[in-house]
């Protein structure tokens, strides 16, 4: 019941989207592509959802081919596109009923999959779905991909441009849909939603950088990093990125995170460096990596 | 069957909840007809006329008046010189000018041959043609009328009857034509537009992944079209009993079975230009330029067809409307039944056939 894919490889005209692509998706298993944009998951996607046709390899959704078995797969498939894709001019309850209704189903047959989210937008099923705030529109889309009771439902960036309260619903929801066994293919550009999957592949331009479970991708990271703060940001970071033993300098958030060299690194020294470059309130201090600064050690 | 009338049902939604579109496709027939009936015409009435008459005499007064009598021309003007024709052409309002020439009754009687010359303003080439023929059997006439008294022999008279339209009424040519536009643009247009708004809106991602089948699509676009275009035919066909007096000498169920025909003929095209579009802004100007000009042009709606260029004539086989066209004329004002235009008929069945097939085989099954 899950996904398998081997040696994927997709170009277009100029551009190679996807080179040599291989991994396995367990059932039951909620999988996170994570990746800026751009770095051919839509691609990846469409391949999977019998959209596209691989220039090269070759993939299983649930044990069917998706080229010849195309047929199989759209019935068994649930798949939310990166971009709004219902009717804006039904409203939400028409826009379920007809989904239900392709998918030669009905809302109340599967309705205990969907309850959860559709209760939180029942209170505005008449309402059209071109006039649903951000967060609401993903729950109906959500809910639309779900009403035939999918094997494997494929997310592609479904928390893009929806405020962090409702990404965390949305999460919490696909944890307990991963409860009823179907297994997820969720893709996301936010690289805290990773530490929310099973496992996780890193991909940038068309290549993946490194697949396993969150936790094993952090700890393999192989230095320290420190959170470095002061009064100026902008002259923290360049002063940061002259200093002749420094290894890796990333904004994060409200600090900078900091790597040196050198084995022997001691902050105090850096912290010297810092004040003699007119920088005040300086703190140095150790903190744990995250799949952000594992994915830009891969990508580096 | 449930999954059909699922997808019906939701594209009759969108057509009610498009305030706009739906204004469009039952104004513009109505708008259309009472334009083309009323405004645009091939007739003329009243035409202001110039006079010159070097003459000055009986005879000539009698035609003057003869032509004054008759309710295409109205004289407004007597002009006194050769130089001020010009002059009166020139301002615009006098359509046409008679020249009597010098003794004209004189001529007329003892050379038995006298000459008016009639000028025209041919800046528009049709009117000035009928007032042309018009003077001249106003003539004619007069002629024939002196010509009693006087025996002559060998002469030949000539009798024209417009048959199927004896008035002349244009608006007998234009109800076929604009029935003609409407229905073509309404199927045609709507039904690529809306296939590529799905396209555009990303829908038919979700479509494409789901076990509908390509030709419930398409057969589900075009069913709630054929519903209003049958309607739109309906309003078109009782303006004109109603309002234009046309009437329809055929029966009206083969009137409803061929408007239907080409209807379908008409939305087949109309899915074989949403399957090449990607966009509803090039679905639309596609239907646009690529539709409405050939059969406003090159359907006989206006333009003779016996009179174009052999390579526009090929071109214009080509078009379901010109035959429809055929088809619309045979019934409407002939009379027509189906054992004379079974030979239109077919070849708007084959249209309709071949543009389906290449329709269903160029439907993508996969975004690319």
């Amino acid at each position: 019941m899950g996904i398998s894919i081997n040696h994927i490889s997709k170009s277009y005209k100029h551009v190679k989207a996807l080179q040599d692509i291989s991994f396995d998706v367990k059932p039951n298993e909620l999988f996170g592509l994570i990746g800026p944009d751009g770095a051919g998951k839509t691609t990846l996607f469409r391949i999977l959802t019998t959209l596209l046709i691989a220039n090269e390899g070759n993939a299983t959704i649930a044990g069917y081919d998706v080229i010849h078995d195309f047929k199989e797969i759209r019935k068994h498939v649930g798949y939310m596109p990166g971009k709004f894709s219902l009717y804006q001019d039904l409203t939400i309850e028409e826009n379920l009923k007809f989904f239900a209704t392709i998918f030669g189903t009905t809302i109340d047959e599967n309705y205990d999959l969907i309850k959860d989210i559709y209760v939180q937008i029942e209170p505005f099923k008449n309402r059209r779905a071109g006039k649903l705030s951000g967060g609401m529109k993903q729950k109906l889309a959500l809910c639309c991909a779900l009403i035939h009771k999918p094997k494997v439902l494929f997310l592609d960036e479904p928390t893009t441009g929806v405020d962090p309260v409702s990404r965390k619903e949305f999460w919490d929801m696909l944890k307990r849909l991963q409860q009823k066994n179907i297994t997820i293919l969720v893709s996301t550009p936010y690289m805290d939603e990773a530490a929310l999957c099973d496992r996780i592949a890193l991909i940038q331009d068309g290549e993946i950088l490194q697949i396993d479970t969150p936790e094993t991708i952090v700890k393999q990271y192989p230095k320290t990093i420190y959170n470095v703060n002061a009064s100026n940001m902008y002259q923290l970071i360049m002063s940061l990125k002259a200093y002749p033993h420094q290894y890796s300098v990333y904004p994060f958030g409200e600090f900078v995170h900091y790597t040196d060299t050198r084995d022997g690194f001691n902050p105090d020294e850096l912290k010297q460096y810092l004040q003699a470059q007119n920088l005040s309130n300086i703190t140095i201090e150790k903190t744990q990596a995250t799949i952000e600064d594992s994915f830009m050690e891969f990508a580096k | 069957m449930k999954r059909f009338i699922g997808f019906v049902t939701k594209e009759f939604y969108h057509i009610f909840r498009d305030r706009r579109s739906l204004f469009i496709l039952f104004g513009m027939p109505i708008v259309q007809i009472l334009l083309f009936g009323f405004a645009i015409t091939n007739e003329i009435n009243n035409v202001d006329i110039a006079i010159l008459d070097h003459s000055n005499d009986a005879i000539t007064k009698e035609i003057i008046n003869k032509i004054s009598a008759s309710k295409y021309f109205s004289i407004i003007q007597l002009i006194e010189r050769e130089d001020d024709i010009e002059s009166v052409f020139k301002k615009g309002n006098v359509k046409a000018v008679l020249n009597f020439e010098q003794d004209f009754s004189k001529n007329l009687i003892k050379e038995r041959q006298a000459t008016v010359q009639i000028l025209t303003d041919a800046t528009d080439p049709n009117t000035a043609n009928t007032i042309s023929n018009y003077v001249n059997s106003i003539l004619k006439k007069y002629q024939q009328e002196q010509n009693k008294a006087i025996t002559i022999n060998y002469v030949i008279v000539s009798e024209p009857r417009m048959v199927y339209n004896p008035e002349l009424k244009s608006v007998y040519m234009f109800v076929p034509g604009v029935m003609t536009i409407i229905l073509m643009l309404v199927s045609a247009m709507m039904t690529s537009i809306s296939i590529t708004r799905e396209k555009e809106l990303g829908t038919m991602e979700i479509l494409l992944v789901s076990p509908i089948k390509p030709f419930q699509v398409i057969v589900g676009k075009v069913f709630p079209y054929i519903f209003l275009s049958v309607i739109n035919a309906i309003i078109i066909v009782l303006l004109s009993i109603f309002i234009f007096k046309m009437p329809v000498q055929g029966s009206l169920i083969l009137l409803a079975f061929e408007s239907i025909l080409f209807i379908v003929s008409a939305l087949a095209l109309g899915i074989l230009i949403s399957t090449i579009s990607a966009t509803q802004q090039t679905a639309m100007m596609i239907s646009l330029m690529g539709l409405m000009l050939p059969v406003i042009l090159l359907s006989g709606f206006i333009f003779p067809i016996s009179s174009m260029p052999i390579p526009l004539q090929f071109i214009s086989h080509a078009i379901p409307a010109k035959w429809f066209i055929i088809i619309l004329k045979g019934i409407m004002l002939k009379g027509v039944g189906l054992e004379f235009i079974w030979k239109e008929t077919l070849i708007l069945i084959g249209m309709t056939v071949l543009f389906m097939g290449i329709s269903v085989k160029k439907y993508k099954i996969r975004l690319e």
